[in-house]
């Protein structure tokens, strides 16, 4: 087999290029905080101990450990356009908890340890109510723990629940027991039932009926601690008439070993609900050399369950060494609407294999699919995705735009769209461009006063705004500015 | 303003210039005429840094200084412009949010802070006139989708914005017709002061008659043989070039 650089452990450490890279990535630093990890290694043994110390039911520990003995039959996926290292699972820690130290001297979570307040700060992400964007509340989770989630009380006056998964696990059971687990099974892959068995820590989401959520919610999942993976799990239901935009944003420090990330995200759509998820996605992407960033393993899935309920995924995905991630929708519900927006760009040794699934079950179902691939550097970028109509889906729709970019020639991209359709009233659409910044291009920037890499930035940023422009303008601004900053030095 | 000196250039290793000698003074217009392939381009494109020629003798000094070591986006800032004989078209980046970066790169170079959106688009609005674009060009990708006329009047419109000191005109003229040519010439002759001068490349008497050069110049196989009146233009618009060639003894 074919060595993967991103494994490389014999490359040099060229400093320069380290010192770029540094430049480059603006969240690559640690936090020095005392955390508590559990020992490397996984067995039913550590299942039982992330249950034990999140003090959970008995049914969501059976939950795990079916999940777990699950997991132990399968084989990871080798399907994906991808260079995947070998991962080796009894070398990871999956549990870590900077909270830890805090909750030894009076047990209450509310008193955080100043450096994480001061981390969460320079991420831009303040955790005083007071400090907070407008209209935003914030779940902020670090390695394993929520460390706080702002506006709760706010937003529980109108019925709204945002929190912690443990903390919804402890205060809301019910719910979580009815939802949990019904939109990706732990059978689903192989890191799918990988997360059912060890996941830690995410959001808990849940409107009522006819609540419209009167802030954007928002959570911010940041690695930090050192050979550890980040496992978490997030579940929005949005009950009927209800609607909420979600936000996701992630980053770590930059360490020079792969950093394992399999989350799990599941959403709810009743009747005539909407639901919009959006995410910034900038983990530790790994060096100018391909070594180290993080490994983003994601099974993102929406079931829209309601009459004429909505769903949209918008994407933006800078970082993370290796990303294998198809947010998808099931439109169950007759005149179900869904819609999947994604920039995808890559650099230096990043791969990504991204895409969605529409899966159309209900009639006069309709879907979109806009996905733009940027590669540049020695980075292989493939848009992977499934629209499927059943038999009984009538009158389904399907519209797929697949544009892919390249900047410089050492790049690869690739576009892998699959087709079921079991019903011939079906319309689908399905249009794909490859193109390429010409020197031409950059030269008429340049001869009108405009720098290579800021000719490259505006370009980028052209092709990718009818996605950019389906994020909340806060997101937009960050989006447009790391698209940018991720692709600086591919050109000249 | 501008001063050449024993100007050669290559492209993949082949000599298109072959000693160029010519000097623009401040409010000079001067015209270039040749025959295709006789290195007017080239000579356009080494002036403005284009990366794919490489200047192997001589020198070309900008107000004194020699611009061979700057970047093409660092002459662009000095004040040298070029109107592209076939501008490339940019999808996605439209003019308002192009225009916007050219003209803050330029200020950024001089020391001076961005311009603010409200000045901006009032500038832009003053000058679109000049050339008579509509107002829909602002949301438009660059060049996108423009007519053959539509791209030249574009091209006069950003060095409108940009106030170049030197503009050289590469066809400027070719295909447009006499109403988008008499545009295009107007525009450019409102922009001109004594501060400001021009290298216009052309084939024909045409534009020339709009431009009214100070100085003719006539290209050859990479050399310049002939410098003369605007009524060298004219001689040449009847007689053709051989006569020029065969003067100089080719």
């Amino acid at each position: 087999m074919e060595e993967s650089p991103i494994l490389n452990k014999k490359q040099n450490d060229n400093e320069y290029v380290r010192q770029v890279a540094q430049q480059q990535y603006a969240f690559g630093f640690t936090t020095d905080v005392e955390t508590e990890v559990i020992p490397k290694g996984l067995s039913e043994d550590v299942v039982r101990l992330i249950s034990r110390k999140k003090g959970e039911p008995e049914w969501l520990l059976e939950f795990r450990l079916k999940a777990y003995r699950h997991w132990l039959t399968m084989t990871a996926p080798t399907w994906a356009h991808l260079r995947m290292p070998e991962i080796d699972y009894q070398d990871i820690s999956y549990y870590a908890d900077p909270t830890a130290k805090a909750k030894k001297k009076d047990g209450k979570p509310e008193d955080i340890d100043p450096e994480l307040m001061k981390t969460f700060d320079k991420l831009g992400i303040p955790l005083e109510e007071r400090l907070a964007l407008s209209g935003t509340a914030v779940d902020a989770v670090m390695d394993s723990v929520s460390v706080k989630t702002t506006f709760r009380e706010k937003l529980s006056e109108k019925g709204i629940i945002f929190c912690s998964m443990s903390e919804a696990v402890r205060e809301h059971p019910d719910l979580v027991r009815q939802y949990l687990g019904t939109v990706v099974t732990y059978r689903d892959n192989y890191f799918a039932a990988l997360n059912s068995a060890v996941f830690s820590d995410g959001s808990f989401v849940f409107i009522p009926k006819g609540v419209r959520c009167p802030m954007e919610l928002s959570t911010y999942f940041r690695i930090n601690a050192r050979e550890t993976g980040q496992f978490e799990r997030t579940l929005i239901v949005a009950d009927d008439d209800a609607y909420v935009s979600y936000l996701e944003g992630c980053t770590a420090p930059m360490r020079d070993e792969n950093q394992l990330h399999a989350a799990i995200v599941e959403i709810v759509v009743m009747n005539r609900a909407e639901v919009k998820y959006s995410t910034v996605q900038n983990w530790y992407p790994g060096d100018a050399q391909g070594k180290g960033g993080v490994l983003n393993l994601v099974t993102k899935r929406g079931d829209l369950r309601g009459e004429g309920s909505k769903l949209s995924w918008t994407q933006v995905e800078t970082g993370s060494a290796i990303t294998w991630k198809y947010p998808s929708c099931i439109l169950r519900g007759n005149n179900a609407q869904a819609e999947f927006y994604s920039v995808a760009v890559t650099n230096n040794y990043q791969q990504a294999d991204t895409g969605t699934k529409m899966i159309h079950i209900g009639k006069n179902t309709k879907s979109t699919i806009i996905s733009k691939g940027i590669s540049a550097g020695k980075s292989e970028n493939s848009y992977r995705g499934l629209v499927k109509v059943s038999k009984a889906a009538d009158n389904a729709r399907n519209y797929t735009s697949c544009d892919s970019l390249l900047l410089g020639n050492q790049c690869g991209a690739h576009t892998f769209p699959y087709m079921d359709v079991q019903n011939p009233t079906a319309v689908i659409e399905h249009e794909a461009t490859t193109s390429k910044i010409s020197e031409d291009q950059l030269f008429y920037c340049q001869q009108r006063g405009i720098a290579t890499e800021d000719a490259v930035g505006l370009i980028v940023n052209g092709y990718a705004k009818d996605v950019i422009n389906k994020l909340p303008m806060e997101f937009a601004v960050e989006a447009t500015k790391l698209l940018s900053v991720t692709l600086e030095g591919t050109v000249g | 303003m501008l001063e050449i000196k024993n100007l050669h250039a290559t492209i993949n290793g082949k000599e298109i210039l072959k000693g160029i000698n010519l000097t623009v003074r401040d409010g000079e217009v001067h015209a270039l005429m040749g025959q295709n392939g006789a290195g007017k381009s080239t000579l356009s494109n080494v002036i403005v840094g284009h990366p794919a020629y490489e200047v192997t003798q001589g020198d070309i000094l900008f107000n004194g200084k020699s611009i061979l070591s700057m970047k093409p986006e660092e002459r662009a800032c000095e004040g040298i412009f070029l109107s592209f004989q076939q501008p490339v078209e940019i999808p996605g980046v439209s003019m308002v949010n192009f225009m916007r970066a050219a003209v803050n790169a330029k200020r950024k170079y001089q020391g001076l802070p961005d311009m603010s959106a409200g000045d901006f688009l009032k500038v832009m609005r003053e000058k679109r006139k000049l050339v008579e674009l509509n107002s829909k060009l602002a949301n438009r990708s660059v060049n996108e989708g423009f007519s053959g006329g539509e791209k030249k009047r574009n091209e006069i419109f950003q060095m409108a914005m940009l106030e170049p000191t030197l503009s050289i005109l590469d066809e400027t003229d070719s295909g447009l017709d006499v109403d988008a040519l008499r545009i295009v010439a107007e525009g450019f002759n409102t922009l001109r002061n004594e501060q400001t001068s021009a290298l216009v490349i052309t084939h024909y008497q045409r534009l020339l008659d709009y431009l009214k050069p100070d100085i003719v110049h006539v290209l050859i196989d990479g050399r310049i043989l002939k410098t003369g009146t605007p009524d060298l233009a004219l001689e040449i618009e009847n007689r053709g070039f051989d006569w020029i060639r065969e003067e100089a003894g080719l």
